[in-house]
């Protein structure tokens, strides 16, 4: 069997994955990367994206949002604020917030506040993660 | 002597309330024990967070970046987290209590104070002061990591506005379930996280950063700071709890003392009157000899 390098998924309501995995694929700050077994130290930040983690034939998709990974010792490390699986998704909720994000953004003009326009933003880029990663499965 | 109806009407009510604390002291209980699941589930973040910022801001340069400034002090922050419902005996109390001593004490240095409330019972304490700037109210009961967000940013704004010069927070540190005590941690500005003897040798190797390393830093303080408020959030959260259960178990245990007594005085007052009642009998039927 190939080597191996161990994942962990943590958020602030606890670990969600912690296993032995051939590959992880991840969103990193400048593209999507993958990291194999005995990667070398790495620190990079996570965008709102799917991880996806390969165990022999087993193949397993999270949606993520924001956070950041570590790499060292051969153990991955994501830090992100939420991580669900495709099956925990409520379609129905990510599909109304999305709606709302959509339509706060139609409404809002060019003066509003950057702040707010970001947060709508990040707020619909979640939305259509969360539609994308439970329509995978 | 009261009258036998006066007394047993008192008991009646004193054994009603008893039975109100004691619900309240198992409903607190029951919170507890979710308060401290949240906590528990948190504290691997925590770590790793604290494992990640330290061999970061090992090699960092900690005055290149705006929220590790070191000013001279002018203005301090105080953010004072308190629960958001009363009847959890002194714990409330004590937090204000300790934030008026830090308020005294900085203006007896000359530096301005200003408050950011979370939680309702410190906002209604402290709003006498006039020197509350903001205020978060009713979060506690249903807080998430995005409630924490909101306070960091905007703490974090004030600061690199110059608004403050230093922040600190104060809250109800959760030691066990029978002590809670005030403390008080500084925020900002962000204090490089000195790492443990294991840790740095665990991370000898150099990083590949991506973003580059001050970048990360940029990312990563606000969020830094977020967590720090998350976690004095979720202790506050148990603490109250904690101190509710503890408050509710002595009115529990007072109200029984209470009820006792009551029982006594009872007592007498129905022996009077039963004696009372033998004396006209036994009167009534000496006259008639």
């Amino acid at each position: 069997m190939a080597q191996q390098i161990r994942l962990e998924v943590v958020t602030p309501k606890g670990a969600r994955v912690s296993e032995d995995v051939d590959i992880v694929t991840a969103p990193g700050f400048g593209g999507d990367f993958g990291v194999l077994a005995n990667h070398a130290p790495f620190l990079s930040t996570i965008k709102i994206g799917t991880l996806t983690y390969e165990n022999g034939k087993d193949r397993k998709t999270l949606m993520v949002s924001g956070g950041f990974c570590e790499v060292s010792n051969n153990k991955v490390t994501f830090l992100v604020e939420s991580a669900e699986f495709g099956s925990e998704i409520d379609v129905e909720r990510a599909m109304r917030a999305k709606e709302r994000a959509e339509k706060r953004l139609a409404q809002m003009t060019q003066t509003e506040e950057d702040f707010n326009r970001k947060r709508a933003e990040v707020a619909l880029q979640r939305a259509i993660m969360r539609l994308k990663v439970a329509k995978g499965l | 002597m009261p009258s036998l109806k006066d007394v047993k009407t008192k008991i009646n009510g004193v054994q009603k309330t008893s039975q109100i604390t004691k619900a309240m002291n198992m409903v607190a209980a029951a919170k507890l024990r979710g308060a401290q699941e949240k906590m528990e589930a948190f504290r691997p973040y925590t770590s790793k967070f604290n494992e990640a910022m330290s061999n970061l801001s090992g090699g960092a340069n900690t005055g290149a970046f705006p929220l590790m400034e070191k000013r001279e002090i002018k203005k301090v922050e105080l953010v004072v987290i308190t629960s958001d419902r009363g009847l959890c005996g002194s714990y409330n109390a004590h937090i204000v209590k300790r934030t008026l001593g830090m308020i005294v004490g900085y203006e007896a240095e000359g530096k301005g104070v200003s408050l950011v409330c979370v939680g309702k019972k410190g906002y209604q304490l402290l709003k006498k002061t006039g020197k509350v700037r903001k205020s978060y109210l009713n979060v506690m009961s249903a807080f998430e990591m995005f409630n924490a967000r909101e306070i960091a940013t905007d703490v974090a704004e004030q600061f690199l506005a110059g608004e403050s010069d230093r922040v600190e927070i104060v809250f109800g540190e959760f030691k066990s379930v029978a002590v809670q005590r005030p403390v008080d941690v500084s925020l900002l500005p962000v204090q490089p996280v000195e790492a443990d003897g294991e840790a740095e040798k665990k991370f000898a190797g150099d990083y590949i950063y991506e973003p580059s390393s001050e970048e990360l830093m940029d990312t990563l303080q606000p969020l830094y700071l977020n967590v720090l408020i998350y976690h004095a959030m979720l202790e506050v959260g148990a603490s109250e709890h904690a101190a509710r259960m503890t408050a509710m178990d002595n009115a529990t245990t007072a109200c029984k003392d209470i009820v006792s007594n009551l029982t006594i005085i009872y007592n007498k007052a129905r022996q009077a009157a039963v004696t009372n009642e033998l004396m006209d009998i036994v009167g009534g039927a000496e006259a008639l000899k």
